[in-house]
Order: C-alpha cells, then sequence, then structure tokens
C-alpha cells in the first residue's frame, strides 16, 4: 500500500466575522492513515513554516464526542461518510490527487469567527432557554428509585447522543435546528426526570429557537441524513407533538 | 385568538398551518379526481355533468368550496411566507455542491413545485371553474355542458401539455406534502408511519395519473 499522498484543498478563508471570505487552494502531502484534522495540522504547520497565516479550524477530542469540529468537506458536513464526524474520517476515504473543497457550516444563526471556525453560541442560548430540571436535594438517591422501561431508557439515550455539532443546520435548505431541538427535548420529554418542565421547556427552547434565526423546518430529512451521530427525524415529529400540545395548553 | 396566534407567529405552529391546510386540499383532490373520473363511463358525458351540475348546486357542496378556497388562500400565503424567510436563512451560500443524497430535490423545492400549481391553478380555474361556476362568464347551457367544453379545450395541444405539466408538479408536491404533514402533525408510529408513506406515494402517483390522464385521452380523440 502506498503510503503517502497529495491532496489539492480549497480552504475557506475568512479573517473575521465581517470580512468577505475566499477560496485559498493548497496543496499537502499526506498519508492515507492521518485523520482529515491530522492533515490540517501538516497543513497548518506548512503554513507556519512559510510565515503564513494558519487555518482556524474548531476541534477538541478529536474521537467524535465533543461535537466541535465543524467542517463542510465537498459539500457535506463532516465529510462523505456516514455517521461520523470530520475528526474520525481518515484520508484513506479520498483518492490520491483528490481536489477538496473545505468550508465553514453556513447558516445566519452560526456566524463565521475565522475560517473554518463558526460561533455556535446560538445552540447554547437555547439549551439555557430550556431552564433547569427539578430534582430532590439531600441524600442521594438510590440509583433504582425511578423505574424507567428499557425502550424508553433506549429511546431517551439516542436521542441525548446529539453532540450539538450543528452539522444537522448546516446541511438544511431551511438552516433549520429542529433536530438538534428535536434531540434535547425528545430526551427529557421522555424521562420521569424531565416531567415538571416538560410543557414550558418544549415552548422556552422554540422561541428561542426561532429568536435565533433559523429556518423553518420542511421535513427534508437532510439533517437527520448527515447527523454524525444518525439522530433520526422522529425527534421533530415528537417535537412538533410536544409543542402543539403545550401551545393548546395555553403555555 | 390568544392561544391559536402561534399558528402564524412560531415555526412549528406556522408548518401545522400548512400540513391542516395540506390535508384538506388532499381530501378535496380525491372528490375532483373520482368526479373527473367519471369521463370514462364514455357515456358522452352525462354522469359526468350530472356530477358537475350537483357540485355547482348543492349548498352543501358550495359552503365547503368557501372553506376550500379559505383553507387554499392560507397554504398560498403562508407558504410564499415560509419560503422566501427560509431563503433569508443562508445569506453566504455553500461554494461547494454536494451530491445531493442526503434528501429529495422534490423535497427541497415545494415552493418552487407550489408556485407552478399556483400558475397552473389560476390557468385552471380560468379554463372551467369560472364557466362552470359564473353563469355571466359566457356559461354553459343545455347544449354547452362542461363536458363538451372540457373537449373543446383540449383538442388544442398547448393546454394538454400545460395540464400534463401540473399535475406532474402536483405529483411531486404530494410525494413530500403528504407523509411530511403526518410528521408534522407529530405522528410517529412504528406501523402506521409506514402505512402513511406507502399511502401517501400511491396516492401522488394515481391521482395526478387519473388527473393527467384525461387531457391526453380527450387530445388523442379516445373518448368523445
Ligand atoms: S442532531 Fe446530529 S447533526 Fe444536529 S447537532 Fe445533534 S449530533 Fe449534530
Ligand atoms: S473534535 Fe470532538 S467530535 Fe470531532
Amino acid at each position: 500500500m502506498k503510503h503517502s499522498m497529495k491532496v489539492n484543498l480549497q480552504v475557506w478563508r475568512q479573517k473575521n466575522t465581517q470580512a468577505q471570505g475566499n477560496f485559498e487552494n493548497y496543496s499537502v502531502e499526506t498519508n492515507p492513515d492521518m485523520s482529515f484534522l491530522e492533515m490540517f495540522d501538516v497543513l497548518n504547520e506548512q503554513l507556519i513554516h512559510d510565515g503564513k497565516e494558519p487555518v482556524a479550524f474548531d476541534h477538541d477530542c478529536r474521537e467524535g464526542i465533543c461535537g466541535m469540529c465543524s467542517m463542510v468537506i465537498n459539500g457535506n458536513p463532516h465529510g462523505p461518510k456516514q455517521a461520523i464526524t470530520t475528526c474520525q474520517l481518515h484520508m484513506r476515504s479520498f483518492n490520491d490527487g483528490d481536489t477538496i473543497v473545505v468550508e465553514p457550516w453556513r447558516a445566519n444563526a452560526f456566524p463565521v469567527i475565522k475560517d473554518l471556525s463558526v460561533n455556535r453560541s446560538s445552540f447554547d442560548r437555547i439549551i439555557a432557554s430550556g431552564g433547569f430540571v427539578s430534582v430532590n436535594t439531600g441524600n442521594a438517591v438510590d440509583a433504582n428509585n425511578i423505574l424507567i422501561p428499557k425502550d424508553i431508557a433506549d429511546e431517551a439515550f439516542e436521542a441525548a447522543t446529539c453532540i450539538g455539532c450543528g452539522a444537522c443546520v448546516s446541511a438544511c435548505i431551511n438552516a433549520s435546528a429542529m433536530l438538534f431541538v428535536g434531540a434535547k427535548v425528545t430526551q427529557l420529554s421522555l424521562l420521569p426526570q424531565g416531567q415538571s418542565e416538560r410543557q414550558s421547556r418544549v415552548v422556552a427552547m422554540v422561541n428561542q429557537m426561532d429568536a435565533e434565526g433559523f429556518g423553518a423546518c420542511t421535513n427534508t430529512g437532510a439533517c437527520s441524513a448527515e447527523c454524525p451521530k444518525g439522530i433520526p427525524l422522529s425527534v421533530i415529529s415528537t417535537l412538533n407533538r410536544e409543542y402543539t400540545k403545550a401551545k393548546l395548553n395555553g403555555i | 385568538m390568544g392561544v391559536l396566534s402561534f399558528l402564524f407567529s412560531s415555526s412549528i405552529g406556522r408548518k401545522l398551518v400548512m400540513a391542516v391546510t395540506g390535508v384538506s386540499l388532499i381530501a378535496f383532490l380525491v372528490v375532483h379526481c373520482a368526479i373527473n373520473a367519471c369521463v370514462f363511463f364514455m357515456d358522452g358525458g352525462a354522469t359526468f355533468n350530472a356530477a358537475a351540475e350537483f357540485m355547482a348546486h348543492n349548498l352543501f357542496i358550495r359552503l365547503a368550496e368557501v372553506g376550500l378556497i379559505g383553507g387554499l388562500l392560507i397554504h398560498i400565503v403562508q407558504g410564499l411566507s415560509l419560503t422566501l424567510n427560509n431563503m433569508k436563512k443562508r445569506n453566504n451560500k455553500y461554494g461547494s455542491s454536494p451530491k445531493r443524497t442526503n434528501s429529495t430535490w422534490y423535497s427541497r423545492s415545494m415552493g418552487l413545485l407550489g408556485t407552478i400549481l399556483l400558475l397552473f391553478l389560476v390557468m385552471h380555474l380560468k379554463d372551467f371553474w369560472i364557466v362552470s361556476r359564473f353563469d355571466a362568464q359566457g356559461g354553459l347551457t343545455e347544449s354547452k355542458t362542461l363536458y363538451h367544453f372540457m373537449l373543446e379545450v383540449f383538442t388544442n395541444p398547448v393546454p394538454v401539455t400545460l395540464y400534463v405539466l401540473g399535475c406532474i408538479s402536483l405529483a411531486y408536491h404530494l410525494l413530500h406534502g403528504f407523509q411530511s404533514a403526518f410528521q408534522t402533525f407529530g405522528l410517529n408510529h412504528p406501523i402506521l408511519t409506514p402505512m402513511i408513506k406507502t399511502l401517501g406515494a400511491a396516492f401522488s402517483i394515481i391521482v395526478p395519473l387519473v388527473f393527467a390522464s384525461i387531457p391526453v385521452v380527450i387530445h388523442l380523440g379516445l373518448i368523445k
């Protein structure tokens, strides 16, 4: 197996939120075992060596759990593979000599901070608007005190695997955040611990989502298809149901 | 209004309105399609005219028609405003376009398909509905029934082509809209949801096919 490969990159460079960005061309010597982010590390070392500004990109865990590594690669958030994040993508998914276009998540609700790094604080504000979950304080309760049927626990867990990366928004033609909000609302409305604030939470989160400037969902399903965690579209129908019920109750 | 104002202000409320009006338009299509299919009785339009006559003069139907037009207008206005709003949510477009395997083209083009349908509808209402409802506009007579009128319109290949194109847009609009409405209602059931998807796909193909076949069959002179 050949252990070096060369790729041509077209990378979005943008100085700051206000600046006009543009694509710059680079070529990088890499190898098939490198992750996509490691390939970017090589590029940045090369740029620093040449006295140029390195490419700003977000990353943290590099193992698919933090949700930071936001890159749209050849038009697909997190690249061409299904159900993985950019940091879990390897150069062996590309061919020697390929041209790869890399750009940031694009949505008005996710302004570019610099290059490939976008501001996803709008997601944080949606989460914060959901508020608290009432729990008893005092002695630690026994773990099995609250019984949760296995199927409910599994469904809630599936929704809880959302890492808040924002790929759903970036893939959606409407830049809608409903898969993300649906995942959060589904998780808490399924579990006994989430019942007290169930209705006020969904209304507050949807209000915040709309206020942040995300678009309205038209059920295209692009979000779920591009989600690195495979969050199902059904969380959006749960969100619709929870929200409508709460509104009809006058919340 | 208080409790229901979310139907015109929040993103979920607004799509709920699209779904409710959409489903009532689907119900209307069933009736419309059944009446049109009467031309296939091959009885010189007798059954078709009788059905059309009934629809034009029955009080209940006329009242339902008012509701239908209201629903249609809301569907159009809300749909256009949602589409235009959604187009403002990404000012900087992507430089690279992926192979869009993540969603169907027609699910991403509901605004466009809807606009084509709106244009089609203007032509269609002008062609038939106005004559059948407002006698002053040329009107229908004993010797010139809606059926005759239809035979006349479809001798010309231009309307035939436009009607077929309109039906194709309808098919794709329904293909996404039918199942999407139930997703919006919050229905998510392991048995019902796949059933609705199958039913929706069958409906979206059969109904527009019946509609489209009529101008074609008339143009080819297969029914007289
Ligand atoms: S739903 Fe999926 S794509 Fe959206 S933020 Fe969560 S993990 Fe990312
Ligand atoms: S860097 Fe944490 S998910 Fe990719």
